[in-house]
């Protein structure tokens, strides 16, 4: 074991560090309270190599690695949750088309979301009845000459209300897993229509929306990889999600536990600081704890994604033990602030709220378990 | 950054777990149950150099490093949490001090000897009235020319009743609170050294441990380890070690219920089919296989940070804090997926979680790891 950073690792998690400090966080709360989706943050994201972390140099990506990336996403996260799932999913989409893209697609593509030109990139698998069970999705695409006509509807898409690109799934054969394709979509393309913008519990400077395909015609030259092999895309790009959602519930967390202790020294009771009393004291100690733990997962993780092993089963342990951390960490936070963790001039419910949605998105929970559980079994039947 | 095990860490663990297939693992019910110490196994620990693994070769160690230590710590506890205490306890409270704090001549008795494995070691700090408060002890070492006389006693002393040597902290100066704690090491066939019977306990029975007394037991002042006045930091820093080596039997001990578990969980059938594809027990299967990782890492973490000789006082103590807690989660999972044979001395899982209890009071009680741990939060 070697915890030791690169100084590729060191650069990009500083300047995400610095970046998350000077620009992210003095805006947090306002984005929260007014919905405000960061399009000049991302912006400058963008020409700080964040849009693209793990993407070769000559698409405009950092080429830093998945350690970096995890790295900077934390450092994002801990100043807000909502910029950072923009990045996440983002990087997330590029991943994808340079994984399984051909080339021209790739030049077409990438450079548009490493440069913030696309401004972001979108996801869009989940369906109103169709979210851990993505074979069930309704949505289609049928040849027509030279394009593909897509009709159906997507639900909770992240930023779909400002992607330039939208990464996007539909039937092309079968049933189930089977006969699923995917698809690269701009923005504007006639057809593709977006829904309204949901209101949400929190990650509210995150734009979620549904999207609605009214025979959207997409060139055929826009398949992305080999038809029919859209599950296994959506599953490879989850992966490394996982990682993605892992990191950023640790900066959620890592905010959390900074607020409790500046707050445990400042606040006083009976005569001393709070941080005097063993009670507090306790849940420091379990929260730096549960913080640590999660840690070393989502970078052994990223590890060994960086190291092209096997790893889809710590990117499930990581993002199902950071998410759940996060909201233990969250919650003991508003409860060492009192009333004050309950009302927005403190930071610790925003936190609160942000966090909550990890444990759902890019695979519940639950879904993570069950990887879990059957990478278990797997490898005790070897 | 990387998370791989090197060459001769892959082959430490290779040949611990061979080990404990062949020698912990079918006997380890039978020593639980007679409270039988492993004498055998415990000479055959020492022959492979794993009494004394991080210790120097010319000390009579392994000379390897302390996450070799920690992997060879998981597997043992893995077959036989009461083997892995003794080990740990001869490893990292005995011989580990000495190696730091002992002088040349100190080396050359007290530790070869113990590192090869030939004698055995034990670390007297707990008192009756002085546990995880270890300023309040109240046993004493009077100077009387070149020799010191110790009075007083010693409790839950694990090795004791086998030891030959303990490394032994007494108050030279109680006006100075934890500056006049002083350790010495003694042999204990020294005059005036008294054991009691070894306690009856509810887990790790095959490790024995007892209460002694010191009645004007006369040490020279050449045995005292350290400097005097300097007790209490061999003991924390002994202490930041000794915790990773809990932590690592805390893993090892949740794993082999966790593996007996998984193992079961193929074979029971219930309601038409076995009982792991039912997701209440693939839940339970993910969360012990999750937080065995999570673990693994943190105890890593402070294995690594101790071959590099960097302060690791809180990775160690969130090491075997949340090991310690975790292995008794996973242990009590493990036997309510194996139901009421569970709970049946004809399984081992009943064993593994009386062996994990210990785990949380031994070598720092989880509240004192709380203690260790928050005050670095707030420190800065």
């Amino acid at each position: 074991m070697d915890l030791e950073l690169n100084d590729t690792q060191r650069l990009i998690r500083d300047t995400a560090r610095n970046f998350a400090r000077e620009k992210v966080a003095p805006t947090a709360r306002q984005r929260d309270r007014e919905e405000l989706f960061p399009v000049e943050l991302l912006r400058e994201m963008a020409g700080l190599g964040l849009m693209g972390v793990n993407l070769p140099a000559a698409y405009g990506g950092a080429e830093a690695g998945t350690v970096a990336y995890a790295l900077a996403l934390m450092e994002i996260a801990e100043a807000c949750a909502s910029t950072a799932v923009t990045m996440a999913v983002t990087n997330m989409c590029g991943e994808l088309i340079n994984a399984t893209g051909n080339d021209a697609q790739r030049e077409r593509y990438l450079p548009r979301l490493t440069s913030g030109e696309a401004l972001c990139g979108a996801f869009a698998l989940s369906e109103s009845h169709a979210g851990s069970d993505a074979g069930a999705m309704r949505t289609t695409a049928v040849r027509k000459g030279d394009t593909w006509v897509i009709n159906g509807s997507k639900q909770w898409i992240s930023h779909g209300s400002h992607a330039g690109i939208f990464v996007v799934w539909a039937r092309t054969s079968g049933e189930g897993n089977r006969g699923l394709s995917t698809f690269l979509v701009e923005a504007g393309a006639p057809g593709l229509v977006v829904g309204r913008h949901e209101e949400k519990m929190g990650l509210r400077g995150s734009s979620t929306v549904a999207l609605t395909f009214e025979d959207l015609e997409v060139p055929a030259d826009q398949l992305l990889g080999v038809q029919g092999e859209g599950f296994k895309y959506a599953m490879m790009a989850l992966n490394g999600g996982r990682i993605g959602i892992g990191s950023q519930a640790v900066g959620v967390a890592r905010a959390a536990l900074a607020a409790s202790v500046q707050y445990a020294k400042d606040r006083q009771a009976f005569g001393q600081p709070i941080g005097e009393f063993g009670a507090i004291r306790e849940f420091l100690a379990n929260m730096k704890l549960d913080l640590s733990a999660a840690e070393l997962l989502v970078l052994r993780a990223a590890a060994l994604k960086e190291q092209k092993q096997p790893f889809a089963r710590e990117a499930s342990m990581a993002k199902l033990f950071a998410s759940e951390m996060s909201e233990r960490v969250c919650d003991r936070a508003i409860q060492i602030h009192g009333g004050y963790g309950y009302i927005d001039e403190f930071p610790v419910e925003r936190l609160y709220r942000d966090a909550r949605v990890q444990q759902i998105y890019e695979g519940t929970s639950e879904i993570q378990r069950l990887v879990i559980a059957r990478e278990t079994f797997r490898a005790f039947a070897d | 950054m990387n998370f791989e095990l090197t060459d001769v860490q892959r082959e430490i663990q290779r040949m611990t777990r061979e080990f404990a297939a062949r020698e912990l693992i079918p006997n380890a019910r039978r020593w639980d149950e007679e409270h039988a110490f492993p004498t055998e196994a415990v000479k055959q620990l020492g022959e492979l150099g794993l009494m004394g693994v991080a210790v120097p070769t010319e000390q009579g160690g392994a000379g390897l490093d302390n996450v070799c230590y920690a992997i060879a710590m998981e597997e043992i506890s893995r077959g036989c949490a009461s083997t892995g205490v003794i080990m740990s306890v001869n490893n990292s409270l005995y011989c580990d001090p000495i190696a730091k704090f002992g002088t040349d001549a100190q080396k050359e008795q007290f530790l070869a000897p113990f590192a090869s494995g030939q004698k055995l070691g034990c670390f007297g700090l707990t008192e009756p009235e002085a546990g995880s408060d270890a300023a309040a002890q109240q046993t004493t070492a009077v100077r009387d020319g070149d020799h010191y006389v110790i009075n007083g006693s010693k409790n839950w002393i694990t090795n004791g009743p086998k030891a030959d040597a303990i490394v032994l902290f007494t108050m030279t100066d109680k006006s100075k609170g934890n500056r006049g704690i002083t350790a010495f090491i003694v042999p204990t066939d020294t005059k005036g050294f008294i054991r009691a019977e070894p306690d009856r306990k509810m887990g790790i029975t095959g490790a024995h441990s007892c209460t002694m007394f010191f009645e004007d037991m006369r040490v020279p002042a050449a045995n005292i380890l350290g400097k005097e006045g300097e007790g209490f930091k061999v003991a924390m820093s002994t202490l930041d070690g000794g915790r990773i080596g809990i932590a690592a039997q805390a893993l090892g001990i949740a794993r082999a219920a966790f593996e007996e578990a998984v193992r079961y969980s193929g074979e029971r059938k219930t309601f038409g089919k076995p009982i792991r594809e039912h997701q209440a027990i693939q839940f339970m299967i993910a969360d012990m296989a999750t937080e065995l990782d999570a673990g693994r890492l943190l105890v890593h973490q402070a294995a690594t940070l101790k071959d590099k000789g960097v302060r690791h006082s809180v990775e160690s103590a969130m090491a075997k804090l949340y090991c310690s807690e975790m292995s008794n989660r996973v242990t009590n999972k493990a036997l309510q997926i194996h139901g009421g044979m569970g709970y049946s001395k004809e399984m081992d899982v009943e064993r593994h979680l009386r062996d994990a209890r210990i785990t949380e009071i031994y070598e720092g009680t989880s509240e004192i790891q709380r203690i260790v741990i928050s005050a670095n939060v707030l420190k800065d």
